[in-house]
């Protein structure tokens, strides 16, 4: 799927070579779980540590209910693009599906996992080209961010379906997690700290995806806008 | 064995009204009037089920909980609806006449009778602790339960081992169900339980022959199956925004939410918000002072009862996910930077690393510090894995 613009004014740009890696409904999930993830870990904050008391009647104000309000409609997208992702592991390209299947029993894969590893400790010149993610990226985001996402989706329905009740779907779904961890106040805890594993992610991510950008010897930051992945080289 | 229609007879009550009363209880229970009869054979010929009542490592907090029952009087109760059999801090006898009752009821009643546990075995020591009789509990224990119909466990001691099993449990304090693996274990947890919660269970399950309906964690779902939090008069508060910050302030007269200050209400099972204590004078919340989940799971060692974010004493770290996280946070950030700091270095000296210039021409001076060995020149993206082949 090499892509010449033979019309180009500049002939350095004809040898750009791009193919298209993010499908489109996997550029919306990113996003919309990138957005989904900053509303929850901000009120998310808020709830361990509530905004300064209100004043005036409790009628007059809602606020704290909002705050809620705003984590539990954030988690239901955040879970409902989850389950739209997993779908479309199953129906789009071979990309698709790096996020959910890890090749650990492939040799080659840790071959160039070792070289991944040797060009973040300096060791190696250059980085190899890949079209999805590099084999320590993929460790990343099927192990810490999908994992993590899968445990705050059912720590936190199994949360929420404490004040749904008995009988709610998130606790007929989700409840089993509470015991399973301990009791609620064990799962408040541990939900709490898959935030911390989420600000961590995500401060990695963005510096990892930054410094690809300019230092690899391809796109990174406009293909997971456009969906195309270019090679300087 | 007296059955409840001679118990109902012996206090006062006429044929006539209890006649009445069969039919009434048909009739509200929507079963139509053939029932009654029925309802009335069973009570005069079904006899009163035995109930057993053991002390293990305990407080007596449950049974100081208990006589103070108002709905039905404990009275009522002990007196009437069950036979409470055995219990020894209740009781007129003492010594081998009381240890007798424990012999016949076992041995007449196999299968039929309900133990009833306060407190838990402690199992360090090969259990010697707790003796009477010359037998430590962990026996009494499991040989009461060898031909008990259904157990109750009494307490957050008998359901999760309470303050007896706080870390480090020096005598080794384990609750019920770890020990009694082969019967139906109700727990009422709670330090103690609501007394109202504790008769009802018993009355429900001597009325309908049956253990209620359990949540997933073996507590009756009538009374655990919310949350304080969930029916506390003081949730408006909550959600407004409404908190109390400190002991001592406006939010504190008013009567605000106690989240900040650490309640545990959001996170305990217990009717105390609705049932509340004392014949429904008050509860903990009402009384201004935060719910410290005493009906949950090692509460003990939850952390403070006045932090919203509790502790976590694990794998020798001490500090909240907040504190544990955020040095987590840290140390990644400062990573980042210096990782960062020493891109920008080698970038400097490699010349730009992809051997290109402004323009986009190669610049032919690409440095190559590993000689020949050049994975990135072989690197060819393979166009279904993504991969380089």
């Amino acid at each position: 799927m090499l892509q010449y613009n033979e019309l180009s004014a500049d002939p350095n740009a004809q040898t750009l070579k791009s193919i298209y890696v993010y499908e489109a409904p996997v550029r919306l999930w990113h996003w919309v779980q990138a957005v989904a993830m900053v509303v929850l870990v901000a009120t998310g904050f808020l709830i361990s540590y509530p905004p300064p008391s209100v004043g005036g009647e409790a009628s007059d104000s809602f606020l704290f209910g909002y705050i809620r309000f705003a984590h539990f409609t954030a988690g239901y997208v955040l879970a409902i693009v989850t389950v739209l992702r997993i779908y479309w592991a199953f129906v789009g390209n071979d990309y698709a599906k790096q996020l959910f299947v890890v090749p650990l029993w492939s040799r080659q894969y840790w071959r160039e996992m070792w070289h991944e590893i040797r060009w973040y400790s300096f060791a190696a010149d250059k980085p190899l080209k890949y079209g999805g993610h590099n084999p320590l990226a993929q460790f990343f985001m099927c192990f810490v961010l999908m994992v993590t996402t899968f445990f705050m989706i059912a720590t936190g329905f199994a949360l929420y379906g404490e004040g749904t009740g008995e009988g709610s779907w998130a606790n007929v779904a989700f409840g089993w997690v509470i015991p399973l961890l301990g009791d609620s106040q064990a799962v408040h805890t541990w939900h709490h700290l898959g935030t911390w594993v989420v600000i961590t992610f995500t401060m990695i991510h963005l510096y990892a995806a930054i410094r690809e950008d300019i230092t690899s010897r391809q796109s990174i930051m406009s293909t997971m806008v456009s969906g195309y992945r270019t090679f300087k080289d | 064995m007296e059955t409840f229609y001679d118990v109902l007879r012996r206090q006062g009550i006429t044929r006539r009204s209890f006649v009445k009363f069969c039919s009434l209880t048909a009739t509200s229970l929507g079963l139509g009037s053939a029932f009654a009869p029925r309802i009335a054979h069973a009570l005069e010929t079904k006899p009163r089920t035995p109930v057993l009542w053991l002390h293990g490592l305990e407080c007596t907090c449950c049974s100081e909980s208990f006589i103070r029952s108002a709905h039905p009087l404990a009275k009522d109760v002990v007196l009437s609806m069950l036979s409470l059999d055995y219990d020894d801090t209740l009781m007129a006898a003492a010594g081998h006449q009381a240890h007798a009752i424990l012999e016949e009821i076992t041995a007449k009643h196999k299968g039929e009778y309900i133990l009833a546990v306060e407190g838990n075995p402690p199992l360090a020591e090969d259990g010697m602790f707790c003796i009477s009789g010359g037998k430590p509990f962990i026996d009494k224990l499991k040989w009461v339960a060898k031909d008990a119909k259904a157990v109750i466990a009494w307490g957050s001691c008998a359901s999760w081992g309470c303050v007896q099993a706080a870390k480090p449990n020096p005598t080794q304090a384990t609750p019920i169900h770890k020990v009694i693996t082969d019967k139906p274990i109700v727990k009422v947890p709670g330090c103690p339980p609501i007394a109202e919660v504790m008769t009802a269970v018993v009355t429900y399950m001597l009325t309908f022959d049956r253990i209620p309906e359990l949540d997933r964690q073996g507590r009756p779902k009538m009374f655990y199956g919310q949350r304080i939090h969930d029916k506390c008069y003081r949730r408006p508060h909550f959600d407004a925004g409404q908190f109390v910050e400190a002991w001592d302030d406006e939010g504190a007269r008013k009567g605000y939410c106690l989240y900040k200050v650490g309640c545990k209400g959001p996170t305990s099972y217990s009717p105390c918000s609705t049932m509340r204590w004392n014949e429904g004078v008050s509860f903990p919340i009402a009384s201004g002072h935060g719910c410290i989940g005493c009906s949950e799971d090692g509460f003990w060692d939850k952390g403070s009862f006045y932090d919203r974010v509790t502790q976590i004493n694990a794998f020798g770290v001490e500090g909240n996910a907040d504190r544990i996280g955020g040095a987590v946070a840290a140390v990644t950030g400062t990573a980042i930077a210096a990782h960062a700091g020493l891109t920008a270095l080698k970038r400097a000296r490699l010349d730009h690393g992809t051997g290109f210039d402004r323009n986009g021409e190669e610049t032919g001076q690409r440095r190559d510090p590993q000689g020949g060995r050049r994975p990135a020149e072989t690197a060819a993206v393979d166009q279904n894995t993504g991969r380089g082949a």
